[in-house]
């Protein structure tokens, strides 16, 4: 069992300095009855906020029943400004917001929220995880932004932001005037956070085991479908696709389909226990 | 996986063709796990066996969680102004964190209300029976154990069911440890154990002698300090009292910071007597006695305020008690001095009452079972004990840990019979074994750890049981 034998119990760098917190903002939808569904906790990726996710998923899971929360990460949205933050100090803050939840959560990362969302799981045993079009980082993803949107991507590797385009987020399908405004409210992450894409070590194995969801588009111009595969592998499944749509899967035209998959997959998966 | 045996009250009647003991039907449980106690350990003990697949009954004497941590339980230590000995990084469990909004050293109120989230967010409750007390723990055949409770107080009939493991996680701060003083019997004054102070009302306009240099100890004397008209502190040796910030941050993350560099003892504790010189300075020049044992070698004090009042002169440091007069209390160096209150905040002793002593190597019967990891028996591979150490840092990451080590050796037993057996034998070769530097020897340092090296043990025992 390679995964249990890289179990760390030793902390040292986190017992001895802890992250600094920092304001954060959560944006909830409560289904109006309890019925028992576990809260399901939405993890932006960098540029975006908990806003992406208040447009149209959040209330579409409280409709079905689930209490739903969207955060974002600091220095994201309406959370406190974090230039210097790290990778580490996301996944402090997705843990921290997880924990504070009243019932054991379902994380759901989109883009490189999913990569924050590996790191918390080995901090929290959420009941089960969903990643949304995974950025996990690494080289290939550099080159096929570089190659997809050079003048937005190539200041991100000097520290600058980067700045996604209409046509890597989106379809066609979407109208323009609503594309625009999405775009205009992307903010940025903290250039070491976004240093960590390419070097990083992995994440560590999830606690408490739970079951893993890998979903995206194999149109997306952002994470290409071989990372998808490679990703779901990791957690010994295959990911779910959903043809001619952008990287921003909750804000896209067809927005509906991905998350009654997830809250489909949720009401069959028995929970990790 | 145990998936049978969820939920449902263990019933005896239901099962009238299973063994039999004393006369008495037992129920049995197949694959569930017992866990007596629903403190901080036992809590951790049915989220980490649910983790991992198990059923878990847990008994609880008490109506809520929390044990020693909750002030409405009668066997609970905690008094008004009770906070955290260690900063919330060692304190929380390390996979739920307490929030950012507390504060470093958190008020035992706030950990009571972190134990009640934690049982609500794994929803544990359904696996509490409260009002249950446990009133006898014996092996049965096949490493199974009989577990026979009662309502708390000893009402109703007793019902003994069978499981398939035990995980003791009864607590060690329950049952008071008086020392013996000649003429204590005749003396006139107010005497009280430290568990039975919960106010410092109690201390108001009094002359208070506090016996004692633990954390409680201290913290009674420095409210003495503000509260009573006199307080002496008696202590029987020197101490290190060290504060709770250091170079602008909580004490115990300074000295992990060293630890995680791996800077041996004997630096660690030069630095830590010249930073002590620096910031609190010679303590015998207030009349306290000198450490007579290096930093580390005893459980660590943390008190910032205790050297602040001995410094104002509203503690008066004495020495050890001698014997008790009626009206007075004679010193060992021959002092009189005339309290109408003694505090004896002279701790706790561990105790498992439900268990024959032969069980856990305790065959002096005194509380104290040999054990590996301070945690498993020899001879016995599915019972453990939870929480039964005193670490230089807080206890339920070690809970935790241990309880997740417990978890998956059950697992191993099923999965992969030779590892259970490999680790059955490191406990009986290697119980016994201490965690920490040289220790002063007294009845509650036998379980002093030191965290570090308790949990790299702990971390090598998985990788045996589970590497390649």
């Amino acid at each position: 069992m390679s995964a249990s034998s890289q179990l760390r119990i030793m902390r040292g760098r986190e017992w001895s300095r802890p992250v600094r917190p920092a304001r954060r903002e959560v944006l909830s939808a409560i289904p109006e009855v309890e019925e028992g569904r576990p809260p399901l906790l939405f993890v932006p990726g960098f540029g975006h906020g908990a806003w992406a996710f208040a447009e149209h998923w959040l209330g579409h899971a409280a409709s079905r029943g689930f209490p739903a929360y969207a955060m974002s990460l600091r220095g994201h949205g309406g959370s406190e400004p974090a230039p210097e933050a790290t990778l580490r100090a996301y996944a402090h803050d997705v843990v921290q917001v997880a924990a504070g939840l009243p019932r054991q959560a379902v994380l759901v990362g989109h883009g490189a929220g999913a990569l924050v969302v590996a790191h918390a799981l080995a901090r929290y045993p959420a009941r089960s995880a969903v990643l949304v079009a995974p950025v996990f980082g690494g080289w290939g993803v550099l080159g096929a932004a570089l190659r997809r949107n050079p003048s937005g991507t190539l200041p991100a590797v000097f520290g600058g932001p980067l700045r996604l385009s209409r046509g890597q987020l989106f379809s066609r399908e979407l109208p323009e005037a609503e594309a625009r405004r999405h775009v205009a409210r992307l903010g940025r992450a903290g250039r070491r956070a976004q240093w960590a894409l390419l070097g990083e070590p992995e994440a560590e194995p999830a606690v408490g085991a739970p079951p893993v969801l890998v979903l995206g588009s194999p149109d997306d111009r952002v994470v290409p479908t071989s990372t998808l595969n490679r990703v779901a592998r990791r957690y010994g499944s295959a990911p779910l696709l959903f043809p001619g749509m952008g990287h921003d899967l909750m804000l896209d035209a067809r927005w509906a389909e991905p998350i009654d998959a997830i809250l489909d997959w949720l009401e069959k998966e028995p929970a990790a226990h | 996986m145990s998936t049978s045996t969820d939920h449902g009250r263990p019933d005896p009647e239901a099962n009238p063709s299973a063994p039999s003991r004393d006369g008495r039907p037992v129920s049995d449980r197949g694959d569930t796990v017992c866990v007596i106690g629903a403190g901080a350990s036992g809590l951790t003990a049915i989220k980490n066996l649910r983790e991992h697949g198990f059923g878990v009954d847990c008994y609880e004497r008490e109506t809520g969680v929390g044990g020693a941590w909750n002030w409405r339980h009668d066997r609970s230590p905690v008094y008004a102004s009770t906070h955290l000995i260690s900063s919330k990084p060692f304190t929380q469990f390390p996979d739920f964190p307490m929030p950012d909004s507390w504060p470093d050293y958190p008020h035992h109120s706030q950990l009571l209300s972190y134990f009640e989230r934690y049982a609500d967010h794994f929803d544990l409750r359904s696996h509490i029976w409260f009002g249950t007390e446990v009133v006898r723990v014996e092996p049965a055949a096949g490493d199974r154990w009989d577990v026979t409770t009662r309502s708390t107080g000893g009402y109703g009939p007793e019902r003994t069911s069978q499981y398939a493991a035990v995980v003791v996680a009864n607590g060690h701060n329950w049952s008071p440890k008086l020392p013996r003083y000649e003429g204590l019997e005749q003396f006139r004054g107010e005497i009280m154990h430290a568990s039975s102070y919960k106010d410092p009302a109690q201390l108001r306009g009094k002359r208070v002698l506090v016996v004692g240099a633990g954390n409680t100890g201290c913290d009674i004397a420095v409210e003495a300090a503000q509260q009573a008209s006199r307080c002496w502190h008696s202590t029987r040796r020197g101490y290190w009292y060290a504060p709770k910030y250091v170079l602008g941050r909580p004490a115990d993350q300074v000295n992990d910071s060293l630890l995680a560099l791996r800077v041996p003892l004997r630096v660690r504790q030069w630095l830590y007597h010249w930073t002590l010189r620096l910031t609190v300075g010679d303590l015998t020049r207030f009349g306290l006695p000198g450490p007579d044992h290096r930093v580390y070698e005893t459980h660590p004090i943390a008190n910032s305020q205790l050297v602040y009042y001995v410094g104002h002169g509203a503690i008066g440091p004495v020495p050890d008690v001698a014997r008790f007069h009626p009206y007075a209390v004679e010193l060992t160096d021959g002092r009189e001095i005339d309290p109408e209150l003694v505090v004896f905040a002279t701790g706790y002793l561990p105790r498992f009452e439900f268990l024959d002593a032969s069980v856990f190597g305790d065959s002096a019967g005194v509380g104290r079972p040999t054990l590996w990891l301070n945690a498993f028996t020899p001879g016995h591979p599915t019972l453990a004990v939870a929480g039964l150490v005193q670490p230089d840092s807080g206890l339920f990451t070690l809970s935790h840990w241990q309880t997740v080590l417990f978890a998956r050796l059950l697992r191993a037993r099923r999965d992969r019979p030779e590892r259970a057996a490999a680790f059955a034998q490191q406990v009986r070769d290697r119980a016994g074994e201490r965690y920490s530097g040289q220790v002063k020897e007294s009845s509650r340092h036998w379980f002093e750890v030191g965290h570090a090296d308790y949990l790299r043990a702990v971390q090598r025992a998985l990788h045996d049981l589970e590497g390649k």
